[in-house]
C-alpha cells in the first residue's frame, strides 16, 4: 500500500496543454503582444483529443496551446523587444507630457525595432517549407499593395508590399512558371508552379477599397510584417536560382529602350524604376549573361512495365507544359486602355508574348497602336472605330481561356460584341460521375485536336441530342421490361384480391408467354441482393460510416443531376427563344 | 607711427575729449600739405562719403581689431606698405571726422548723428559751406557744434531756437518764412527742388550734389557707397589649415594649453556615467535592414526542432470552382428559389459565401465588397483556430461490407413464394405444421381453426371454435395426431383425424385413457367436448381462469404449457399433462409479464420469456439455471434450437437476439434486420436455418450453422428476404414456422393468408 497518492490532472494530456490566459501570464505579455507574438512565431491553439481530460473535467470552451509551444516562446528575443517598445512608449508619453522636445527627439531616434529573419528561418527550416506556405503571404501582399496610402497602414508597408509583389511577378515571368489563371468575382486567381510547388494567389481588382469597420487592421498588419519578410527572402532566393540580379534590375537593353521616353514627367526618379519594373514589359538583368537558358535534356533511364508507362506519361506532360510555356510566343498584343493592364501584361509575358499599351496608361510601353506587326488587340468595349485589317480584335477573356486550355482557342467566339462563352474554373478537376459543363467538353475536344467548324457543331449538337434520345430509348427498353413484369404482377395481384374477396375467378386460359431470362440481369440482381444482405450484417459502427459515405456519394450524384437538369432547362429555353425569333 | 595708428582706432569711439587733440594733428597735416588743395578736396569728399557709409561697419571691425590688436602687434607680418596705407586711411578718416566737426562748428549744431541719412544731409550742408571752412578756421576754439544733444528735434518745433550754447544763449533757427504757396512756387520753378532736402536739425534746406544723389541711389540699391570699393578682395588668412614654418604669433603658449581642462573633464565624465547607466544610448545608426534580404537558407540544416514534429500546417484555402467565375455557365447561377434560400440561411450554413453572378464583359466586374473581410477571416483562422490532426477516412465503402459466404453456397433455403393458403377472413395469428409435414393448422381471429394440406393448399377441415384463436400447436409426437388451440381462456385439444387410423386411434386413446383428475385442483377444469363439437374433432376443453395467449407442447407430446400473461399474479404459466388430465402451476412468484414459453427439446428444461429476459428452469431440480438478458425492450417471441443450446428472441423493438447458452447470458449477436417489430421467430428442425417475421411484411431467412466444437461461434448469414404479405392495419407477418423436413417456410399474415415459400 505504499506510494504517493495519484492525483487527477497531474499527468497525461492535462500536462501537455495550457490555456491561453495562463500562457499569457507565463510570458508576462499583454493580450495584443501575445497575439502579435503568436502570429509572428506561428503558434496556434491545439484542439486536445479529450477536452474534458485536459480541461480538468470541465467542458467549458477554452483555447488550449501546447505547453511546449509556450515554453518555446519564453526564449524568444522578440519578447524582450516588445517590452522595450512598451518602455519606449511610456517614456515618449512622458516626454511629450513634459514638453521636453529634445528628449522626444532623442527617444524617437532610438525607437526600438526588431528583425524577423531568425523567426522566418526557424519557422521554415528549408526553402521548400517556405514556398509551401507562400500562398497566404502573396494574397496578403497583393491586397496591401492595392491599399491607398491613407492611414490604414504605414506607407512604407504599402510600398514594400508593392515592391515585393512586383518582384514576384517579374520572377514568375522570368521563370515562366504560371500555369493557371481564373477570373472570379472576387479577383483574379493565379496559379504558378515554382520548384514543384503549386502556389495560388488572389489579386483583387484595381479599385479603391471600401474599408470595413469590423476588421482589426493591427492583426493584418502584423501578418503583413511577417509575410513581407518571408516574401523578400523567398524572392531573393528565387532570383538567385535563376541567376537574376536581386534587387531586380532591368536588362541593359531594355533599360536603354525605355530611357528614350520622357520619363521625368511621369514620376520621380526614385519611383520611376519601380514603375518600370511593375510595367512588366522588360526582361530582367542576369548575373551571368547567358543568351537563353539551355534546356537540359532529360536523361532517359531504362525502365520497364509500369515505370515505363509512368515515364511516358510524365514525358508527355512535360512536353505539354513546354508547349504551354510558349503559348503566346510570336504573338504581339496591344492592350486598349480599358482592359486591366497589369494582369494581362503579366499573363502574356508569362507565356512569351510581346505586349504593349497606350503610352498614357503606363510607363514602359514598347510599341504604338499603329504598329503593323501587332497580331491581337485586346479590347473590352462593344465596338471600335478605327480597325486595322491585319489584327484580331478580341476580348480579354480569350487570353485567360487560352492559358487554361493550354492551346490557342479559336478567336471567333471572343470577337468584339460577341456574347462570350462561359469562363470556367481551371481548378476543378472532374472525376467520373461529376457534372462536366458542356463548354469544358468542347474545350477538351479541342485539346484532343478535333476541330469542329461552326456548322458542324450545330449538327453535332443535334446528333448528340439524337444519341441522347437513343440512350433514352435503351433505357425505355429496360423500362418496358420492367413494366411488363409490373403488369404481370398487377394482374396477379388483382386476381389475388378477387380471390381474397371470395369472388369466383373468371376461368380463362391465356396463351403463355415465354419469359426470356436475361442471365446478366439475373446475375446482377443476385449480386445486388447479396450485397444488401451483407450490408444487413454490418456492425453498427461500420454501418454508420458506410451510410455516411454512401450519403455523400448520393448527394454528389444528386447535385450533378440537378446541374444537368438546370442546364437542360436553360438550353431548351434558349432554343425555343431562338425558334420564336426565327419564326 | 604705431602709436598714432592705435590712436586712430580709438578715435572712432565717440569721445569728445580727444577731439581737440585730433583736430590739432589735422591742422598740422593740413598745414603740411597745402600744395594741392583742389585735388585733396575731391579726394576728401570721396573719402568722407565712404566714411559715412562705412562707419558702423568699421566700428565692429575695429572692435575686433582691438581684441586681437596685441596679436597683430606681435605678428610681424605687417609690411611697411600696408602700414602706410593703413596710416593714410587713418589720416583720411581723421580728416573726415575733422570735417564733421567743422561743419558742426559752422552751423552751430553740435550733435553727432547716428542716422546715416542725416549725416549725409549734414555732409551736404557742410559741402555747401565748404568755402567758409577755412575762413572760420580762426575760431576753432569755439564749440561750434549743435550742443542740444541727441534729442528729438520736435521738442523745439514750436520755438524759434533749437537749443542753447555753452553760455546758455539760445541758438536760433535760421529764419524761414516760406508758406505753402512759396513751397509750391519753389517746386514749380526751382529745377533743383527735387534734390533739395530739409535738414531738421538745423532747419535749413540743402541741395544735394550729383555725387550725393549718386550715393543715395547706390545705397538705395543696397550697394556700397564707394564706387571703387571691392567687396571681394582676396582674403589673407592668418590661421590656415596649412602647416607653416613659423608660428603666427611669437607668444609663448599658456600653461593651460598643456594641462587637461577640468571643466571638460567634468562634462565628459558626466556623459560617460550616463552612458554607463544606460540613461543615454549612443545614437543608433540608421539600419534599413527591413527590406534588405539575403540568402536565408544558404546553409540548410536539416535539424528539425521538436516543435516541427507537432506542427500542423494550416490547410490551404480551397480553390474556387465554376461558381465563382465572373462569367459562369448558366447552370451555376442561382435560380430564384435558390437565391431566396441563400438569403434565408445563416451565413455559416451557406454553401457559398457569395452569390454567383454573371457579367457579360470583364470591364463590368465590380470590386468584391467582402475581400478584406475574407482575408481577415483567413488571418483569424491562421492564428486563432485550434488545429487538430484528423485522419481522413479514406475507406472504400465496399471494404466495409463484411465478407460472408455466398447465399448460393448455403442452399437449401426457401427462395420463392410457391403457395398461398386462402380461406381465413381474419388475421391468422398462429400456424403449426404436423410432425409428418403433411398438414398445416392455422388459427385465426375469425374464430376458426383450419387444417390445410400443405402440398395442395386445400383446406381439409374447418373447425369453428367461436372465438379468436390466439395460438395453435401441433403435438410434436408423430405417433399421435393432436392439436392444441388457445382461444379466450380455453385451451382446446383437437383430434383432426387427418392421419392413419392407427395414429388417430392412439391419440384417441391418449385422450380417453386417462384417469379422472382429482377434484381438488383449483384453477383449471378439464371437460370433454360433446355433441357438435365432438363431431368437429374437439376432444377436450381446458378452462383457464384467464385469457390464454400461447400454448406449447413438450417434445414427448404429453405435457402442454399455456401462458396467461398477467402483471400482478404468479399464476401465469400452467403445465398440463394431457394423459392424466392434470394441471399445475410451476411458479410461486411473479417474475414479470410472461411473453412466451418453450420446452427444451431434449432435456428437462423450461424456457420462459418475460419482457426483458429469458429464464431457464430445470424442471427436475425445480430451480432456475440461467437468466438471459435480451438487451431489448419487449420480447415478442422465442424459439429454441433443436440442439437445445441456442435460443433466439424476437422483440418489438425490431431486434433479433441470438443466445449461445454455452457462451454467455448476453446475446451472442443482435440482428437488426427488420424495420418494424419482430412478431415471430422459428428454427428449422433439420436444416441450419432460422427465420424471423416482422410487421414490415417481410420474413428474413438466415443461415445459422451451429458447430459442435465449443470454440467456434455460430455462423449467422442472412440468406433471403421473403416478401409477399400485405400490410394491413400496420400489421404484417404474424407467425412463421418451418416445414419439419423440407426447407420450406410458412408464414401467416394480417392479410388473412398463409404463404408457403420453397
Amino acid at each position: 500500500m505504499g506510494g504517493l497518492q495519484k492525483k487527477k490532472f497531474e499527468r497525461g494530456s492535462a500536462t501537455n496543454y495550457i490555456t491561453r490566459n495562463k500562457a499569457r501570464k507565463k510570458l508576462q505579455l499583454s493580450l495584443p503582444d501575445f497575439r502579435r507574438l503568436c502570429i509572428l512565431k506561428g503558434i496556434y491553439p491545439h484542439e486536445p483529443k479529450h477536452k474534458k481530460k485536459v480541461n480538468k473535467g470541465s467542458t467549458a470552451a477554452r483555447t488550449f496551446y501546447l505547453l511546449k509551444d509556450i515554453r518555446f516562446l519564453l526564449h524568444e528575443p522578440i519578447v524582450a523587444k516588445f517590452r522595450d517598445y512598451k518602455v519606449f512608449v511610456r517614456k515618449l508619453k512622458r516626454a511629450y507630457g513634459k514638453t521636453e522636445w529634445s528628449a522626444v527627439e532623442r527617444l524617437k531616434e532610438n525607437k526600438p525595432t526588431y528583425k524577423l529573419d531568425h523567426i522566418i528561418k526557424e519557422r521554415y527550416p528549408t526553402f521548400i517549407d517556405a514556398l509551401r506556405d507562400i500562398d497566404d503571404a502573396l494574397c496578403m501582399c497583393f491586397l496591401f499593395s492595392t491599399f491607398a496610402r491613407t492611414g490604414k497602414c504605414h506607407v512604407q508597408t504599402i510600398q514594400l508590399c508593392r515592391r515585393l509583389t512586383v518582384e514576384w511577378m517579374n520572377f514568375v515571368i522570368a521563370s515562366r512558371a504560371l500555369r493557371k489563371v481564373f477570373i472570379s468575382i472576387k479577383g483574379i486567381y493565379y496559379q504558378a508552379e515554382v520548384m514543384g510547388q503549386l502556389i495560388t494567389w488572389l489579386v483583387p481588382y484595381q479599385f479603391a477599397h471600401d474599408h470595413p469597420t469590423d476588421v482589426d487592421y493591427r492583426v493584418m498588419a502584423t501578418f503583413t510584417e511577417m509575410y513581407t519578410t518571408l516574401l523578400g527572402f523567398v524572392n531573393f532566393r528565387l532570383y538567385h536560382s535563376l541567376n537574376l540580379v536581386y534587387p531586380p534590375k532591368l536588362d541593359s537593353k531594355a533599360e536603354t529602350e525605355l530611357k528614350e521616353k520622357d520619363e521625368a514627367d511621369y514620376a520621380m526618379n526614385s519611383e520611376s524604376y519601380l514603375e518600370k519594373l511593375s510595367a512588366l514589359s522588360a526582361s530582367l538583368a542576369r548575373v551571368v549573361s547567358t543568351a537563353e537558358e539551355e534546356e537540359a535534356e532529360v536523361d532517359q533511364f531504362p525502365a520497364d512495365g509500369e515505370d515505363m508507362e509512368n515515364m511516358e506519361a510524365r514525358e508527355k506532360e512535360q512536353k505539354q507544359q513546354e508547349a504551354q510555356k510558349k503559348l503566346f510566343e510570336g504573338l504581339k498584343f496591344f492592350l486598349n486602355r480599358e482592359v486591366p493592364r497589369e494582369s494581362l501584361a503579366f499573363l502574356i509575358r508569362c507565356f512569351g508574348g510581346e505586349v504593349s499599351w497606350d503610352k498614357s496608361v503606363c510607363i514602359g510601353s514598347t510599341y504604338e497602336v499603329t504598329d503593323e506587326t501587332i497580331t491581337h488587340q485586346i479590347v473590352d468595349r462593344p465596338n471600335i472605330d478605327k480597325q486595322y485589317i491585319n489584327r484580331y480584335y478580341i476580348q480579354p477573356q480569350w487570353a485567360y481561356d487560352c492559358v487554361n486550355a493550354k492551346i490557342l482557342l479559336p478567336v471567333e467566339d471572343y470577337f468584339l460584341g460577341v456574347t462570350l462563352p462561359p469562363h470556367l474554373s481551371p481548378f476543378v478537376e472532374e472525376k467520373d460521375g461529376d457534372y462536366v459543363p458542356p463548354e469544358k467538353l468542347k474545350i477538351m475536344a479541342l485539346q484532343r485536336g478535333e476541330k469542329p467548324a461552326q456548322e458542324q457543331e450545330d449538327e453535332e449538337v443535334e446528333d448528340e441530342e439524337g444519341e441522347d434520345e437513343e440512350g433514352e430509348e435503351e433505357e425505355d427498353d429496360d423500362n418496358e421490361e420492367d413494366e411488363e413484369e409490373e403488369a404481370e404482377e398487377k394482374t396477379l395481384k388483382k386476381m389475388e384480391e378477387q380471390r381474397s374477396q371470395g369472388k369466383s375467378l373468371q376461368v380463362k386460359v391465356t396463351p403463355g408467354k415465354v419469359k426470356v431470362e436475361n442471365p446478366a440481369r439475373l446475375e446482377q440482381e443476385e449480386k445486388a441482393e447479396e450485397k444488401r444482405l451483407a450490408i444487413m450484417m454490418m456492425k453498427k459502427k461500420e454501418k454508420y460510416l458506410y451510410d455516411k459515405i454512401m450519403f455523400g456519394k448520393k448527394r454528389k450524384v444528386r447535385e450533378a443531376n440537378k446541374l444537368a437538369a438546370k442546364r437542360k432547362a436553360h438550353d431548351d429555353a434558349e432554343k425555343s427563344k431562338k425558334k420564336k425569333t426565327r419564326k | 607711427m604705431e602709436e598714432s595708428s592705435s590712436g586712430d582706432m580709438r578715435s572712432i569711439e565717440p569721445s569728445k575729449e580727444s577731439t581737440k587733440v585730433r583736430r590739432k594733428s589735422v591742422k598740422k597735416r593740413s598745414q603740411e600739405e597745402p600744395e594741392e588743395p583742389e585735388e585733396q578736396e575731391e579726394q576728401e569728399e570721396q573719402e568722407e562719403i565712404f566714411d559715412f557709409n562705412k562707419k558702423p561697419a568699421e566700428e565692429e571691425e575695429e572692435d575686433e581689431d582691438l581684441s586681437d590688436s596685441e596679436d597683430s602687434v606681435y605678428s610681424g607680418l605687417e609690411d611697411s606698405g600696408s602700414e602706410s596705407e593703413d596710416e593714410e586711411d587713418g589720416e583720411e578718416e581723421e580728416e573726415g571726422s575733422d570735417d564733421d566737426d567743422d561743419d558742426g562748428e559752422d552751423l552751430k549744431t553740435g550733435t553727432e548723428q547716428t542716422q546715416q541719412i542725416e549725416e549725409q544731409q549734414e555732409a551736404g550742408a557742410r559741402k555747401e559751406n565748404q568755402e567758409d571752412e577755412y575762413e572760420r578756421d580762426s575760431s576753432d576754439e569755439e564749440d561750434i557744434r549743435n550742443t542740444v544733444g541727441n534729442i528729438p528735434m520736435e521738442w523745439y518745433k514750436d520755438f524759434p531756437h533749437i537749443g542753447y550754447d555753452l553760455d546758455g544763449k539760445k541758438i536760433y533757427k535760421p529764419i524761414r518764412n516760406k508758406d505753402e504757396l512759396d513751397d509750391f512756387l519753389d517746386k514749380m520753378e526751382n529745377p533743383e527742388y527735387w534734390r533739395t532736402v530739409h535738414d531738421k536739425k538745423t532747419g535749413s534746406d540743402i541741395v544735394l550734389s550729383d555725387e550725393q544723389v549718386e550715393l543715395v541711389n547706390r545705397l538705395q540699391k543696397g550697394q556700397f557707397g564707394d564706387v571703387n570699393f571691392n567687396e571681394y578682395q582676396p582674403q589673407v588668412e592668418f590661421f590656415s589649415s596649412d602647416l607653416m614654418l613659423h608660428p603666427v604669433t611669437n607668444r609663448p603658449a599658456d600653461k593651460r594649453s598643456f594641462i587637461p581642462s577640468l571643466v571638460e573633464k567634468e562634462k565628459v565624465s558626466k556623459l560617460v556615467h550616463a552612458i554607463k547607466m544606460g540613461w543615454i544610448k549612443p545614437r543608433r545608426q540608421e539600419d534599413d535592414s527591413r527590406g534588405r534580404y539575403y540568402d536565408l537558407w544558404a546553409s540548410e540544416d536539416s535539424s528539425i526542432l521538436a516543435r516541427h514534429r507537432m506542427h500542423l500546417p494550416a490547410p490551404k484555402t480551397p480553390l474556387p470552382g465554376h461558381h465563382e467565375s465572373y462569367n459562369p455557365p448558366p447552370e451555376y447561377l442561382f435560380t430564384d428559389e435558390e437565391r431566396a434560400l441563400w438569403e434565408q440561411q445563416d451565413p455559416s450554413d451557406r454553401k457559398f459565401p457569395f452569390v454567383p453572378r454573371a457579367f457579360s464583359s470583364l470591364r463590368q466586374v465590380p470590386a468584391f465588397p467582402r475581400f478584406i473581410h475574407e482575408r481577415f477571416e483567413r488571418c483569424l483562422d491562421l492564428y486563432l483556430c485550434p488545429r487538430q490532426r484528423k485522419m481522413r477516412v479514406n475507406v472504400n465503402p465496399e471494404d466495409l461490407i463484411p465478407k460472408l459466404p455466398k447465399p448460393k453456397d448455403l442452399q437449401p433455403f426457401p427462395t420463392t413464394q410457391s403457395l398461398v393458403y386462402r380461406g381465413h377472413s381474419g388475421l391468422v395469428r398462429s400456424i403449426s405444421v404436423s410432425p409428418s409435414g403433411q398438414w398445416l393448422a392455422s388459427g385465426s381471429d375469425d374464430g376458426s381453426v383450419r387444417f390445410w394440406e400443405v402440398r395442395t393448399s386445400r383446406c381439409m377441415k374447418t373447425v369453428q371454435v367461436g372465438g379468436a384463436v390466439k395460438s395453435v400447436a401441433w403435438n410434436p409426437n408423430p405417433s399421435v395426431c393432436l392439436l392444441a388451440a388457445a382461444l379466450d381462456s380455453v385451451v382446446l385439444i383437437l383430434s383432426p383425424s387427418l392421419a392413419d387410423r392407427q395414429v388417430v386411434s392412439s391419440s384417441e386413446r391418449l385422450l380417453s385413457g386417462q384417469q379422472e383428475p382429482s377434484e381438488e385442483a383449483g384453477p383449471v377444469t378439464w371437460t370433454d367436448a360433446e355433441g357438435e363439437e365432438l363431431n368437429q374433432g374437439i376432444r377436450l376443453k381446458i378452462q383457464h381462469p384467464k385469457g390464454v395467449q400461447q400454448v406449447a407442447w413438450h417434445a414427448k407430446g404429453d405435457y402442454l404449457a399455456s401462458v396467461m400473461p398477467d402483471h400482478s399474479s404468479h399464476l401465469q404459466v400452467l403445465i398440463h399433462q394431457v394423459s392424466r388430465r392434470r394441471s399445475q402451476n410451476p411458479f410461486r412468484k411473479n417474475k414479470g409479464l410472461v411473453q412466451s414459453v418453450a420446452f427444451h427439446p431434449i432435456r428437462p428444461y423450461f424456457f420462459l420469456a418475460t419482457q426483458r429476459s429469458v429464464r431457464i428452469y430445470n424442471l427436475v431440480k425445480q430451480e432456475m439455471t440461467k437468466k438471459l438478458q435480451a438487451n431489448s425492450k419487449w420480447i415478442s417471441s422465442m424459439a429454441v434450437h433443436p440442439g437445445g443450446d441456442h435460443v433466439i428472441c424476437g422483440s418489438y423493438d425490431c431486434r433479433l437476439s441470438w443466445f449461445d447458452l454455452d457462451l454467455s447470458t448476453k446475446p451472442y449477436k443482435m440482428l437488426r434486420h427488420h424495420k418494424k417489430a419482430v412478431r415471430g421467430v422459428a428454427y428449422h428442425r433439420l436444416y441450419p436455418l432460422f427465420a424471423s417475421a416482422s410487421d414490415d411484411g417481410s420474413v428474413i431467412v438466415c443461415h445459422g450453422t451451429v458447430y459442435n466444437d465449443l470454440l467456434q461461434n455460430p455462423l449467422l448469414v442472412p440468406v433471403k428476404v421473403l416478401r409477399g404479405h400485405l400490410i394491413t392495419h400496420d400489421l404484417g407477418v404474424l407467425d412463421v414456422t418451418f416445414h419439419p423436413t423440407q426447407p420450406w417456410i410458412f408464414s401467416s399474415g394480417a392479410d388473412a393468408t398463409i404463404r408457403l415459400f420453397t
